[in-house]
């Protein structure tokens, strides 16, 4: 005879090896399906709950998709104006000096608009930390052109690919910023495969970990996709990320411990 | 009483900030203002009362500076003069949407444009009528003397956390650079961080757990949370006008006509006056301290006692648009005024006076 089926709840403390931090707020997040926004929020704030850091961090968010960072950050946030981030950040870390601070914002909020507050900033050598979420387009006001578009790339302001002749260069800020001497730590991750992710949290753990001995900027650049402004799947968009965004923005590490990491000059063999 | 100095009005300002327990200043260079900040640097504050001093790269960064450490409830003053101050339209904008506290100097020189580094009165409509976008209003002080740059100062920052708001202090070129004695009010600690934080149970200072998170914004995506953002932001505004409304009256009991002028045109207006009075004209003075909460009720009080009104102003006529509100037409209300950096003599007021209106 056939034993009666028993529901049986497995949800019990023993069996649980990962679950969402309550670090997030818990709401549905406002980006697109396939986006890299979330896992980089939620790493951020995992690590802020490893480190027990929640009650001395503040965050500044930025204008852009992530403009609604602070309804999912369960921690103190300012709004900043398009591309003032690290100008709020500097008076905050200025003023609370051991406060864990950072901002988080995309291409066209700290690459654009922010040129001057991100690269003055940097070279003051602030304590905080930038995370700096490079997708090549400006996601929420629909995927137009952005400083780190790429060459032929389409957006809605360059519907016939990028034309470097007229619309100038993708600009790497994250290797600019590097030859600054205020900036201690400069990385480039990326958060489409398990892996890199991983990479991406180990980063953003150094780079906080850092701020405690007050020695300058950690920059985390994560370079991710826009499936919807780029117009395509998630999977489509992770693909063209590898093959397109990686060769022009390299991921790895471009300044450690206030120096320069060296280039490995890859030898291709005929 | 305080100490009795001899100083310049761009220093007075800054020394005050040191004494009110000021936390912080952002500021970037512009004539005719800089001394504010080079006296700052001067004197050290950090090592006088923690105070930070910071140069930024722009008046963009400075005044975004003050919105980030007055979101965290730190008390902080920037200084700039015209050109500058028009660059910070935008952060002032946001400051006034998400209610932060923080005092604003305003050394007025003459526009538009570029200019002139000579003073002027020509922010006026820019400091009282918003200036940045969005339907916002910030407490507008003008002092008329170096005391009361040092005396605005110190109210300023009572004003600001009072209604957390920002706060701005009109001023110009001359009353910032000139030298007058001076009473210094003793200083006053700077608060500590568990007082700022009981004080400001709604700066972001770093979530405890047994709170919820707090965040600063002037964003609500939802029109009917932005209505409601604006409702309250006008009721803060009508409180103001209750209740801080600051003006000076001279010579007011028995006059027949008044000159009606603020900052520096009001020290002009009050040579003027004694001229006129040596001629046998009663002619008063009524001096707006606030430009916003403009003192309506007693200037439209005073409408219905005097004949006319000169209002004199170093601009082309920005104030008397106030003053005809207040007053109403029942009287001849006319506007002198010089622009551009120069600076009008008592005797061309007088002149004024009489051609414009007493036989006007």
């Amino acid at each position: 005879m056939e034993e009666p089926f028993v529901k049986t709840e497995i949800r019990k403390d023993e069996n649980i090896v990962y679950k969402r931090t309550n670090l997030l707020v818990d709401r549905p997040l406002s980006y697109c399906p396939g986006c890299g926004h979330g896992v980089v929020h939620r790493m951020l704030m995992e690590t802020l709950q490893e480190m027990d850091i929640q009650d001395k961090t503040i965050g500044v968010s930025p204008v852009g998709c992530s403009v609604l960072a602070y309804d999912f950050m369960n921690i103190d946030m300012l709004g900043a104006a398009h591309g003032r981030a690290p100008a709020l950040a500097t008076a905050i870390k200025r003023l609370w000096p051991h406060k864990f601070v950072f901002t988080y914002q995309g291409d066209g909020d700290l690459a654009a608009i922010g040129t001057a507050e991100t690269i003055h900033a940097c070279n003051r050598g602030e304590n905080f930390t930038i995370i700096f979420i490079n997708n090549g387009i400006y996601g929420m006001t629909g995927g137009q052109m952005a400083p780190t578009t790429l060459p032929g790339m389409r957006s809605s302001t360059s519907p016939y690919g990028r034309d470097v002749q007229t619309m100038g260069h993708p600009l790497k800020i994250t290797e600019l910023i590097a030859n600054l001497p205020g900036v201690y730590y400069v990385t480039r991750q990326a958060v489409h495969t398990p892996n890199h992710v991983r990479k991406t949290k180990k980063a953003i753990r150094k780079a906080l970990e850092q701020q405690k001995e007050n020695k300058g900027i950690a920059f985390i650049e994560v370079v991710s996709n826009c499936n919807s402004g780029w117009k395509m799947t998630p999977v489509q968009s992770n693909k063209w990320m590898e093959e397109n965004m990686f060769p022009f923005y390299p991921l790895g590490d471009i300044k450690v411990d206030g120096k320069l990491v060296e280039k490995k000059e890859t030898v291709v063999k005929e | 009483m305080g100490e009795l100095r001899l100083m310049k009005g761009n220093e007075a300002v800054a020394e005050a900030a040191i004494r009110a327990g000021c936390d912080g200043y952002f500021g970037y260079p512009i004539t005719p203002q800089s001394e504010v900040m080079e006296y700052l640097m001067a004197e050290k504050p950090h090592d006088r009362t923690g105070m930070v001093v910071l140069q930024a790269e722009s008046e963009t960064a400075s005044i975004n500076m003050l919105y980030g450490a007055a979101g965290t409830g730190k008390m902080v003053m920037t200084s700039s003069s015209s050109p500058g101050i028009s660059l910070m339209q935008e952060g002032i904008s946001y400051m006034a949407g998400a209610e932060l506290p923080a005092v604003i100097v305003n050394v007025v020189r003459g526009g538009p444009g570029l200019g002139t580094i000579q003073p002027s009165q020509a922010d006026y409509f820019q400091a009282v009528k918003g200036g940045g976008h969005g339907d916002y209003k910030m407490i507008v002080l003008a002092p008329a003397s170096v005391q009361e740059m040092c005396d605005h100062t110190k109210l300023g920052f009572d004003l600001a956390f009072k209604y957390r708001t920002p706060v701005m202090i009109l001023s110009d070129g001359a009353i910032g650079q000139m030298m007058e004695k001076v009473v210094l009010f003793d200083p006053i600690p700077r608060r500590t961080d568990e007082d700022l934080i009981k004080q400001n149970p709604w700066a972001a200072t770093g979530k405890p757990k047994d709170r919820e998170h707090i965040i600063i914004t002037s964003l609500d995506l939802d029109p009917a949370g932005q209505e409601r953002v604006n409702l309250k932001l006008q009721a803060k505004y009508r409180k103001m006008e209750e209740n801080e409304v600051l003006y000076e009256t001279l010579n007011c009991e028995d006059a027949e006509y008044v000159f009606v002028a603020f900052g520096l045109s009001a020290r002009i207006c009050q040579k003027s006056m004694d001229l006129a009075r040596a001629k046998g004209i009663k002619i008063g003075l009524f001096r707006p301290i606030t430009l916003f909460p403009f003192p309506v009720k007693p200037m439209n009080e005073l409408g219905k006692k005097v004949k006319g009104m000169l209002v004199v102003e170093m601009n082309a006529g920005q104030m008397i648009e106030d003053v005809k509100l207040s007053v109403g037409c029942s009287i001849k209300i006319e506007h002198f005024g010089r622009f551009g950096g120069i600076i009008p003599t008592p005797d061309e007021v007088v002149k004024a006076l009489e051609t414009q209106i007493i036989g006007g």
